[in-house]
């Protein structure tokens, strides 16, 4: 028999003042085991603990109840208690008497029977609670950053910088990300390339940091502290050791017809391509669904003119292995595609872009060397309308509900840099509200309208429609002075809503890590732990958690590396002792558990067993690796044998609880 | 049926994973949103934990009803624990209904640790469906009734 200690907490009045605390403590205390009762004011607090660590002394207690707030609160608190005063851990179990019951309870007497119960409940699983002990992990010492935006970037050499290796595994051939297409970045204006490619140098330069570019995470096996990672090198057919980056190859390649995608289709590269300038690494790529050579066999142009010798037409995917201690998801996002918005004839007319072609229709490195000219006709564009809000906000189905957060502000600067260079042009801005609360946003955003003259009109676009002479009727409702416009405009820039990268939702599955309805990923607590996914070990950085602008994505990304060195120093990790473990004698070797679990921690050994007839048998019978199994418990009810069961969570725990509920 | 409505207080058992719905209670307990005693939370570690056996004996020492919460699909800590849980309950409960408890005395419901509403607001609708059936006899051992 347990000789178990009950200690009931009045949570200042929070408890207090809906259950009789001294009612409940008195009658629990002739519950079977129990030796010893007590109420305190502040279990938690110093004075609260010492009362218990002198109870587990002086009254040899064996098990521990403690009447409080959640366990998701105090549990580990008083886990740490118990060990302190020599009492195993897991010997103690609480009865949740605030968050469900005094706080939901307003009648005294009711209150204070359920608390009872709990009380009861609580009880009645501590006698069955065994002594458990946590297994310990060593922690590799080395993290993953999945993609190579400037989220993957920051995060990356925040944790090279304090000693550890880091991986950045980016699909695309070179890392950068987003901003790497960007012209000038609100709120200061200074040039995105000159900001984001001394930092691309640093990670390539850095002796902590490996990039796999133009790689994907295949598999993720382990958990925290051991992971392993399959990484597939996709086939450039270049070597990038022997290539120099000189781009001889790009411009000899007869297949010029490519749509380039870093210029969003707004002009074309060759089969062979460095994606820009200052890529990192700048490494040559065949693109095998344009190369001559790779389609028919003919050609092989670019291999006679390298003179590294660097070109293979042989290559193939490559999956290397890696182990790793924590994961950092930061594969960032994208401008919604626009199919479903006619209404703005984005397919129709080239004149119609989007905020990010039109970031490239004004950068020095874009199609048109950074002079401001129409898809169209490559005429100067002289009336310009903004449609902010295109797929944001909106509740119909083909947009997205929420706020993409950053296209207030990039118009803002998109209109503001139009009237600097070219004065003559008139800038429209259709918007819904302007919302700008960052540091020096609103004062941005006030630049445009007053020292700029860009028209805002709060309002919204119905119909973009294509004229006969080559402009663009714009209609739409201006709210406040209510009526409705007629535009004609040489060029239609639609800010459209940012979503998560596509690849974000498998991902997410690989690495078990939760995602919100919109494909977000989920953070461990909205407010309190705003960088780590639920699933431990894995880390979020940048826009693939929220929209986010640089400042922010460049904040989170830091705070991200911080948590993950905070991570690598330790050496060791205590594991969830809570795990599954199968009865040998019971287990027939079914394989039922090993279907249902989620992990593969289930697997099976040949046992030499004694039988009755004193002979010997082998059987073949579950195993679980408590190093891998996560403790979710499928197994256990997935046995037809009843041979598997849950440490902490046991079959004979729960059924004592349900009848002390029901009693 | 002779159930005096404002007399019964019906017997809830409900589990709740940890991940998601024992976090939405304490969320609707923070909020201090109200549901009626009568409901009893266990926790478990995910929805696919609960065995059916649990179930059973609930309704055995007398509970007139029992709901399962859990994370919603695709939300699941452990990935896919909720989808064996769905699959698993569907079978049970109308297992249940034919032996004569009723197919509204036991409920799968997803919440998540954000619906502390959805969480209280569960609890009251089931409370008053289960209490609109009154008690259950059925599978009920008199051996465990108090006197
Ligand atoms: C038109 C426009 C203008 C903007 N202007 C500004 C501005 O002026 N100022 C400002 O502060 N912000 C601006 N922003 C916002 C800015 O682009 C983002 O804040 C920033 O790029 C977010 O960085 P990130 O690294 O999180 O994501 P990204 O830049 O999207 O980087 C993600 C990286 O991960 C890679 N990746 C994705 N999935 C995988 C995968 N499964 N495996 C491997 N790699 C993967 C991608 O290829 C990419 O390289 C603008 C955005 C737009 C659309
Ligand atoms: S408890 Fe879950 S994780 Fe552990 S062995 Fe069983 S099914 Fe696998
Ligand atoms: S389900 Fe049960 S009996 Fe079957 S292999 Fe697993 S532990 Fe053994
Ligand atoms: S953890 Fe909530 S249902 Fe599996």
């Amino acid at each position: 028999m347990q000789r178990i200690g009950v200690f009931v907490c009045w949570c200042g009045s929070n408890i207090a003042a809906t259950v009789d605390v001294k009612q409940v403590a008195e009658t629990l205390k002739s519950e079977p085991g129990v030796v010893f009762a007590a109420d305190y004011q502040y279990m938690c607090s110093e004075a609260g603990q010492n009362l218990i660590k002198d109870a587990i002394r002086d009254h040899k207690l064996t098990g521990v109840v403690i009447c409080s707030c959640s366990p998701r609160m105090h549990e580990a608190t008083f886990r740490k208690t118990a060990a302190a005063a020599g009492l195993n851990p897991y010997m103690v179990e609480i009865a949740n008497i605030r968050e469900q019951c005094s706080w939901i309870h307003k009648d005294k007497a009711v209150a204070t029977e359920k608390a009872i119960i709990l009380g009861r409940a609580a009880i009645a699983k501590v006698h069955l609670n065994a002594p458990l002990t946590p297994g310990e992990s060593p922690v590799t010492k080395r993290a993953l950053v999945i993609g190579g935006g400037i989220a993957g970037i920051q995060t990356a050499l925040d944790i090279a910088e304090a000693g550890f290796p880091v991986d950045i595994v980016e699909k695309q051939p070179t890392i950068g990300g987003k901003m790497a297409q960007l012209d000038k970045t609100f709120p200061t204006l200074d040039c995105a390339a000159c900001i984001l490619t001394p930092k691309m140098v640093d990670a390539a330069q850095h002796e902590n940091i490996h990039i796999y570019a133009y790689s994907e995470v295949e598999e993720v096996k382990g958990f925290v502290g051991n992971f392993s990672v399959t990484i597939r090198k996709k086939a450039r057919m270049v070597d990038p050791v022997k290539c120099t980056g000189c781009g001889l190859c790009t411009e000899k390649c007869p297949m010029k017809k490519v749509p380039n995608e870093f210029n969003l289709g707004m002009n074309n590269r060759s089969a062979i391509y460095i994606p820009f300038a200052q890529a990192v690494p700048k490494v040559a790529t065949i693109d095998p669904a344009y190369c001559i050579k790779m389609k028919t066999g003919k050609c092989g142009l670019c291999s006679t003119v390298c003179e590294a010798g660097a070109i293979d037409y042989t290559q193939q995917d490559e999956l290397v292995e890696e182990q790793y201690g924590a994961i950092v998801v930061a594969t960032g996002y994208n401008p919604i595609k626009l199919d479903q918005f006619d209404e703005f004839a984005y397919a129709q007319s080239p004149d119609v872009i989007t905020s990010l072609e039109f970031e490239r229709l004004t950068n020095a490195a874009g199609p048109t060397a950074g002079t401001l000219l129409r898809p169209s006709d490559g005429k100067h564009p002289h009336t310009i309308v903004f449609v902010q809000c295109v797929g944001s906000r909106c509740d119909g189905g083909k947009g997205k509900s929420y706020c993409s957060k950053i296209c207030c502000m990039y118009t803002a600067k998109h209109a503001m840099l139009t009237r600097e260079k070219y004065p003559d042009t008139d800038v429209y801005v259709f918007y819904i509200d302007v919302r700008t609360p960052g540091k020096n946003f609103d004062e941005f955003y006030r630049r445009a309208v007053e020292e700029y003259g860009v028209h805002y009109i709060k309002g919204m676009v119905g119909k973009v429609a294509p004229q006969a002479d080559g402009t663009l009727l714009v209609q739409g409702s201006d709210l406040i002075e209510n009526r409705q416009l007629r535009l004609n405009a040489d060029l239609v820039v639609l800010a459209a809503a940012i979503e998560p990268d596509a690849s974000a939702r498998p991902l997410a599955t690989k690495l078990t890590a939760s995602m919100d309805t919109n494909d977000f990923f989920t953070e461990a607590h909205p407010k309190l732990r705003p960088v780590e996914s639920p699933t431990a070990g894995i880390f979020l950085s940048g826009a693939c958690q929220g929209p986010k602008d640089i400042p922010e994505t460049v904040s989170q990304a830091s705070a991200a590396a911080a948590k993950v060195i905070g991570l690598l120093v330790k050496d060791k990790l205590k594991g969830n002792p809570c795990v599954a473990h199968s009865n040998e004698m019971m287990c027939n070797g079914c394989s039922s558990c090993e279907k249902v679990c989620p992990y593969g921690a289930i697997t099976y050994v040949d046992k030499e067993f004694r039988m009755p007839d004193r002979t010997t048998a082998i059987r073949r019978v579950a195993s679980v690796n408590p190093a891998v199994c996560q403790g979710c418990g499928a197994c256990t009810v997935a046995c037809p044998s009843g041979a598997m069961d849950l440490n902490g969570f046991s079959n004979s725990q729960i059924m004592a609880e349900v009848d002390a509920i029901c009693k | 049926m002779q159930v005096n409505e404002k007399e019964f207080k019906p017997l809830i058992v409900a589990f709740c994973c940890n991940w998601c719905s024992y976090a939405g209670a304490d969320l609707s307990g923070t909020n201090r949103l109200n549901y009626p005693a009568n409901v009893k939370i266990i926790r478990v570690p995910c929805s696919c934990r609960v065995n059916p056996m649990f179930v059973l004996r609930a309704f055995q020492r007398g509970a007139d009803g029992v709901i399962l919460c859990g994370c919603h699909p695709g939300d699941c800590h452990y990935t896919t624990g909720n989808y064996y849980t769905r699959r698993r309950m569907t079978l049970l409960f109308s297992m249940l209904d034919y032996l004569g408890i009723e197919r509204d005395r036991t409920r799968v419901e997803w919440v998540s640790a954000a619906e502390g509403a959805k969480f209280a607001a569960t609890m009251n609708d089931f409370v008053a469906t289960v209490t609109r059936l009154g008690e259950n006899k059925r599978l009920e051992d008199l051996r465990c009734k108090k006197q």
